[in-house]
């Protein structure tokens, strides 16, 4: 167990390097610059250009601006600053962080708490009525893309009956939350429920559930304890890496209900060409990612002991 | 497709004593995982209703002039946006309306199918292609191969994929289908790749591979003669699937303003424009997104049918 | 040696006399699959009957329907597709088929308990081994889970499976195969079943622990005095251990006997078949016999009897009448007790 752990931890660091790097490539080599977008279409003098560059050390080789970058956020913590208000970066991601961290909880439990519901429903049922409405539900849901149905949430609860308003305040309560959480988990609740399905329906022609029942079990033994714990290992694989995904995922939510968190932040460093908020962000991305994923090895050896000596 | 039949595994028996072998006194066909499939697809409703949906989806993208002769770019301003639809005109292009500058919405929504199929199959084509051939060699040779590939690949997987093509995809100004179809492929192969090395490291301890081995059949004949075959069935599936969420993903991205931009005519652009006169019109929000909503719904469904059929143990 | 004959006395019978006939009787039992394809007809009219004390085995090659007999006496059929439409399973002369659902699950584990093929995909893969067998104590009989613990180690010695105390909460991937069917035996015999339903537990192990595992097995049932119903296609297994044989074909049984006398004198072709298929070493050098054809297709069964497009001695008859299962008797017509053939010349069959 403890080797199986340490054994993910060293795989993590160069995927958390290479990650990184990767964006940092995205953002800096691709054609497009921050500092003459922060003119605008009206431009400046070469000059002033070039001496802002040198101050935010864009006229380095590329590598070596990566290295200088990474060391600052390892041993000082130090992100950047924003190019446009000055800003520390850290403080930005602080402000917009706390949001978009609860929206993406609430959406988590929401598709946690419906997905595996209907899934365990649909795999019990395989091949049955509650079977195909569960599949069609889940089906119509992943086919409409998120913002069209951020759009039918806000048309149908905000504009027709009113029970929620269209944009979330500044306090951004849970209660407001809740509409956004919906939307933003909607798509892997229907992949969760999915996945549930087929997993439940797989096991339950398993040798052991048929053992367990030859045993002279009661079904909610024989599907509570034997069916539900091996049906639930690919389920907690695809959670694991869906928090991360849900967190990225919240630029379009954010948008659609007014949400001021990471995702329309990102959005606007995108647009503004802030490369170093953009690489900055995905950075906690990308560790948000990895320490989920290494959550999710831990919960793995624990629900199946085979991978523990793997 | 001779090859793949002979060594196709038989798919698991239903129930072990319900399928008995096949009666000798009649030819009957030996059933391939492959002839199976084709049987079960054949039946499965949601098979048939998603192959006749993507079939004239595929018209419409490589004709379009078929099924409308107005032009998708040129407006009418007589014709605004806040001209009621006639309801009177259930079928006709005037049932739809017009949006902002006077365009038809119906022949925007034919002539915007192109974009968003293009997408859809160019993407899938590349990933499968790219991201199979990373998996089988890392499935396949394993070791060291296999760590550098897999490490690159959990790299990429790190990556949100849609914050990750909306950073590579403003560095362009001049986003063409096949710059999106670029970026998405840039960022998707991966998927494709853990699929294929799982189902290729299963595949490789099978006798016939190493029977294969140990006859001396060469590296590249035992991947694409006895490997490929029987690692394609679980690809297949999530490719098929994966189609459907490219097209949502350029939809998206066009409807962030950072996919395809007008002149190109495409859904995501006109849900986009749509947005903005989404409380006087709401009627050329809808058209767009129902189009695009039934596309990757069909796309999903084919890719469900296929899942059921190549998967025996889901049946 | 008990006698087939199911009205003769059973040897010290174990609960006191309240059980006068057989422990558990089959009487004209039909299951069929509906499957895409068609109404797979796996069981058709099965009749078998086992005491205490006593062990029948069902002989038969896969898809003969033995396995799914003893599914639906274990009550653990897939329905659907599966389908019971006729026929009656008495245990203790109660008809299990009418027992409501509650009731048949406390007879499962408790009064019948069922042993399976594989024992690595029948156990479950993540939890421990003392955990599955004590399962058994709490779920029946209420224990706590420390005194479930503690009777599991208790079974765990009883099967002879080495540092007892040691292994309870190690996981089933962490025994031999040998070891592993030994804990779906304690497993079985948990509480102490008044039947068990072995499905080849052999069949999956190497042939030096085959033995092992069979004299474990006939040991325990012996000092319970338990009645065996043992699945196999083994011919070689069924010699050592049983008492009387029902040959299954197609969903049907073929022949009964008492069992050293099928091996002296078959009554039906397909015993005689699978008899001279088994290599002997008296006949080493010559060309080993083997029944032609395959086993019938479910779904269109041939007419007549099932086994006749593969009998050597097949006649007009046998592609037409479904052949009763005759009671067998000496060329001079004396009874031979507890002998049966399905066949239209079992006459000559066993006399010629």
């Amino acid at each position: 167990m403890g080797r199986y752990v340490a054994r993910r931890l060293l795989q993590m660091i160069p995927v958390f390097f290479g990650t990184t790097l990767l964006i940092f490539l995205m953002v800096y080599s691709l054609p497009g610059d921050p500092v003459a977008g922060l003119f605008g279409d009206k431009g400046t003098d070469p000059a002033t250009l070039a001496r802002l560059r040198h101050e935010y050390g864009l006229d380095q080789p590329i590598l070596e601006q990566y290295i200088r970058y990474m060391g600052d956020i390892l041993l000082k913590f130090d992100f950047g600053t924003q190019i446009r208000s000055g800003r520390e970066i850290t403080e930005v991601i602080g402000d917009a962080f706390p949001v978009t961290l609860r929206l993406a909880l609430l959406a988590f439990l929401i598709e946690l708490v419906l997905g595996l519901g209907l899934g365990v429903v649909a795999g019990l049922n395989a091949g049955r009525l509650a079977d195909n409405l569960v599949l069609i539900f889940t089906l119509l849901i992943i086919s409409v893309p998120v913002f069209v149905l951020g759009f039918i949430v806000r048309m149908v609860f905000s504009d027709q009956l009113g029970w929620i308003a269209p944009n979330v305040s500044n306090e951004e309560l849970w209660s407001e939350l809740l509409a956004p959480a919906i939307v933003l988990g909607a798509l892997s609740l229907a992949y969760v429920a999915r996945l549930t399905r087929t997993s439940m329906a797989e096991n339950l022609r398993a040798d052991y559930v048929r053992t367990a029942v030859a045993k002279g079990l009661p079904k909610s033994r024989v599907y509570g304890v034997h069916l539900m714990r091996n049906s639930m290992i690919p389920v907690v694989t695809f959670l694991g890496t869906d928090i991360g995904a849900l967190m990225g995922g919240a630029v379009v939510t954010e948008g659609l209900f007014n949400v001021k968190g990471v995702g329309g932040l990102i959005y606007d460093s995108i647009v503004r060409r802030e490369g170093m908020t953009v690489v900055g962000v995905v950075t906690v991305l990308v560790l948000v990612y990895l320490v989920a994923s290494l959550l999710v090895d831990l919960l793995y050896a624990v629900l199946d002991p085979r991978i523990r000596y793997a | 497709m001779p090859d793949i039949t002979k060594t196709a595994t038989a798919p698991a028996e239903e129930t072990a004593t319900a399928v008995a072998a096949a009666a000798p006194q009649k030819a009957e066909k030996a059933r391939s995982l492959w002839g199976d499939a084709w049987a079960d697809l054949r039946r499965n409703p949601y098979f048939l209703v998603s192959s006749v949906l993507i079939f004239f989806l595929l018209l419409i993208a490589v004709f379009p002039s078929l099924f409308t002769s107005a032009s998708p770019t040129r407006g009418d301003l007589v014709k605004h946006f806040l001209t009621k639809p006639e309801l009177g005109s259930i079928g006709s292009p005037e049932w739809f309306g017009y949006d902002g500058q006077g365009r038809s919405v119906y022949a925007r929504l034919i002539y915007g199918t192109r974009a968003s199929i293009t997408v859809g199959i160019a993407v899938t084509a590349i990933v499968t292609v790219v991201g199979g051939i990373m998996g089988m060699i890392a499935g396949y040779f394993g070791g060291i191969v296999d760590a550098v590939l897999s490490r690159i690949t959990d790299i990429f997987f790190g990556i949100p994929f849609l914050l990750g093509a909306m950073v590579v995809l403003q560095a362009f100004t001049d986003r063409t289908v096949w710059v999106v179809v670029g970026a998405l492929a840039f960022l998707g192969w991966t998927q494709i790749t853990r699929v294929m090395r799982g189902a290729v490291i299963t595949v490789k301890q099978a006798d016939y591979v190493h029977a294969a081995q140990a006859l001396g059949a060469s590296t590249v004949r035992i991947l694409f003669r006895h490997i490929l075959p029987n690692a394609l069935a679980p690809v297949i599936v999530v490719a098929t699937i994966a189609l459907g969420g490219y097209i949502s993903a350029e939809a998206t991205l066009s409807y962030l303003g950072l996919g395809l931009a007008s002149p190109t005519v495409s859904w995501g652009v006109d849900i986009s424009a749509a947005a903005a006169q989404i409380r006087v019109a709401p009627h050329i929000l809808l058209w767009p997104s129902i189009m695009l909503s039934i596309t990757v719904l069909a796309f999903i469904m084919l890719g469900e049918a296929v899942r059921n059929a190549l998967d025996p143990k889901m049946r | 040696m008990t006698t087939i004959d199911k009205t003769a006395t059973v040897p010290a019978p174990r609960n006191g006399g309240d059980n006068e006939g057989p422990l558990l009787e089959v009487r004209d039992l039909h299951v069929e699959f509906h499957t895409r394809d068609g109404v797979a007809k796996a069981v058709n009219g099965v009749n078998y009957s086992v005491s205490a004390g006593e062990t029948l085995a069902v002989l038969g090659e896969s898809g003969s329907g033995k396995s799914v007999t003893a599914q639906a006496i274990m009550g653990i059929l897939d329905m659907p597709p599966g389908k019971i439409p006729q026929g009656e399973i008495f245990f203790r002369g109660q008809d299990m088929l009418k027992m409501s659902n509650e009731e048949r699950r406390k007879i499962r584990g408790s009064k019948i308990a069922m042993i399976f093929q594989d024992a690595l995909s029948s156990l479950n893969p993540v939890l421990t081994v003392g955990y599955q067998l004590g399962e058994m104590f709490r779920v029946h009989q209420g224990l706590s889970k420390k005194e479930a613990k503690l009777k599991s180690i208790e079974l765990m010695d009883r099967v002879k499976i080495p540092a007892a105390k040691a292994r309870v909460d190690d996981y089933p991937h962490h025994f031999s195969g040998g070891m592993r069917q030994r804990i779906m035996i304690a497993m079985a015999m948990a509480l102490e079943p008044d039947l068990i339903i072995a499905d080849e537990p052999t069949t999956a192990l190497d042939v030096t622990v085959q033995a092992q595992v069979m004299d474990l097995l006939a040991e325990l049932q012996r000092e319970m005095n338990m009645g065996l119903i043992l699945i196999t296609h083994d011919l070689g297994v069924v010699a050592d251990v049983a008492d009387k044989i029902a040959v299954m074909y197609a969903g049907r049984i073929v022949e009964t006997a008492p069992v050293h006398e099928i091996y002296a004198r078959p009554a039906h072709p397909y015993t005689k078949g699978l008899l001279e298929s088994i290599p002997r070493l008296d006949q080493k050098g010559q060309e080993l016999f083997a029944i032609k054809g395959l086993p019938p297709n479910l779904l269109r069964m041939p007419s007549g009897c099932a086994f006749n497009p593969r009998c050597t001695a097949a006649q007009d008859i046998c592609s037409s009448e479904i052949p009763v299962l005759h009671s067998v008797t000496e060329q001079d017509g004396s009874e031979l007790p507890g002998r049966k053939s399905a066949c239209h010349f079992w006459k000559e069959t066993i006399h010629g």
